[in-house]
């Protein structure tokens, strides 16, 4: 597995964590991976519904111990 | 002599140096604490009133009164901004030149709209978060013969009411001039619903329905075309207007930010004590911790409150004995007549009642009631 750039939002709340990973996502190229870190629930549920809408990838979601581990490919 | 150094003068500094003035008087009066404000301006702005300067409803002349005549005479105050932080000799130093040291000090220096963050946003849009802008706004509004309205909101900002209030307001104000037919309103939002607080986004999105206001969510604004009139989102999608109405991003202060106190100028700061990380005698409050409530003028109130009383412990060799609980108090105007509100904290989420006049007249004496609230008479 390719290594993934982290984006470590932990301690951030909505919409903390999402504006890091779309700011991230600004900065890196088509193909890139990253893992975005949240303990918000709420933007675990937002940051899949924000990929889809703009059409990158979602290539694994996890969570444990209340980390929520959400790794995307840039697809554009 | 225990020095307690306030540096900002706006909603939280002022409302705790005269919450100390009032617990220490005695130890005022014998010179064994002293209370220093330093701000940036002699003037103090009640910043919600921009939203009602915007529709005409108040004249730029009730925003200001003079700093001096809020704090209780035993307070010094001088409109010195600071530069530096030097907080490893328990020091500032200010614009004037002069070094201000302290035992404790507070840092409440606010936050700032940033439209140079979204290209195209400064030259195109209207806002309500500066004077100048909001009697722009005012004309703009004033003058709108109809046609597309777009409401884009950047994360963080100031008063989280405000991208509905202004929704709500405008749909009003177009009523009364009877123009409703000719305009359409597109909002949209960051996030994936239409406000950031959940139960107000539930209270919201079937008033907008109701109102034919349509919604766009995880809408987050990379660029404005001017030419054109069309918003470019981060999501790839397009919204075209003819009059675009911002709710800027926002960071705290520069000075805060060259000090290397917090990044984007937001300082580090516990939920409960409103101590700054890592250090024991530098509290925040206001607009500029980075902590996850709203940046509001209900927030730096409570906060204020909390921590008058612990400074004032402090100083007087006592131990600091209350936390912070995140509460705060929201009004919602929700057209030209009609306002709720959101009360909450860290545990509890606000739950917003339907509407009323009544709420309302208390927002609007509210707008009022400001000043002595600030000098601690309410
Ligand atoms: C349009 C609008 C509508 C709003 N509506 C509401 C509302 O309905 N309800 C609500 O609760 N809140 C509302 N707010 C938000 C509220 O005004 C702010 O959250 C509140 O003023 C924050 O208080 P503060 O003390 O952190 O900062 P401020 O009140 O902004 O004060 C900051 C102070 O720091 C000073 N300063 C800056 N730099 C320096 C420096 N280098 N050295 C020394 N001093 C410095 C400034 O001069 C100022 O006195 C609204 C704001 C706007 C703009």
């Amino acid at each position: 597995m390719s290594e993934a750039k982290i984006v470590d939002a932990r301690g951030s709340f909505c919409p903390g964590p999402l504006m890091e990973l779309i700011a991230a996502m600004r900065a890196a190229s088509v193909g890139e991976e990253l893992e975005v870190l949240s303990t918000d629930r709420g933007s675990a549920e937002d940051i899949p519904e924000w990929i889809k809408k703009v059409g990158h990838t979602l290539i694994s979601s996890s969570e444990e111990a209340g980390v929520y581990r959400l790794r995307v490919r840039k697809a554009k | 002599m225990k020095r307690i150094l306030i540096v900002g003068g706006g909603t939280g500094g002022t409302i705790l140096a005269n919450n100390l003035a009032r617990r220490l008087r005695h130890e005022m009066d014998a010179a064994r604490v002293s209370v220093t404000v330093l701000s940036a301006s002699p003037r103090h702005m009640y910043q919600p009133g921009l939203l009602y300067v915007a529709f005409g409803k108040m004249a730029v002349s009730d925003l200001y009164v003079d700093q001096e005549t809020l704090l209780d005479p035993s307070i010094h105050f001088h409109v010195d901004p600071v530069e530096t932080f030097d907080l490893d000799h328990n020091e500032v130093k200010a614009k004037s030149g002069k070094t201000y040291g302290y035992d404790y000090l507070a840092i409440c220096t606010g936050s700032r709209p940033t439209l140079n963050a979204v290209p195209g946003l400064m030259e195109n849009a209207h806002h309500v978060y500066t004077e100048e802008a909001a009697l722009k706004t005012a004309e703009a509004l004033r003058t709108f013969e109809g046609g597309r309205v777009a409401i884009v909101t950047g994360v963080p900002h100031k008063c989280p009411m405000v991208p509905l209030e202004l929704t709500f307001m405008m749909y009003d104000y177009f009523k009364d001039r009877e123009l409703l037919d000719k305009v359409s309103f597109k909002y949209t939002y960051p996030i994936g619903r239409v406000h950031s607080l959940e139960n107000v986004a539930k209270w919201a999105a079937p008033e907008f329905d109701r109102m034919g206001v349509s919604y766009e969510t995880l809408f987050n604004a990379k660029e404005v075309d001017g030419a054109q009139r069309r918003i470019h989102s981060e999501e790839g999608s397009v919204v075209e207007y003819d009059l675009l109405i911002a709710v800027p991003p926002h960071k705290g202060m520069e000075v805060i930010e060259q000090n290397k106190l917090g990044p984007s100028g937001w300082i580090p700061t516990n939920r409960a004590t409103l101590g700054m990380e890592g250090r024991d005698n530098v509290f925040v409050l206001g607009d500029t911790t980075n902590l996850p409530i709203s940046k509001a003028g209900s927030t730096a109130h409570y906060e204020a409150e909390v921590l008058g009383e612990n400074l004032a412990r402090l100083a007087t060799d006592g131990r600091p004995m209350r936390s912070y609980e995140g509460k705060v108090f929201c009004f919602i105007e929700a057209g030209k007549d009609r306002a709720t509100y959101a009360s909450f904290d860290y545990k509890n989420p606000p739950r917003p009642q339907p509407p009323t006049r009544a709420i309302h007249w208390f927002k609007l004496a509210y707008n009022r009631l400001y000043w002595n609230s600030v000098r601690g008479l309410l």
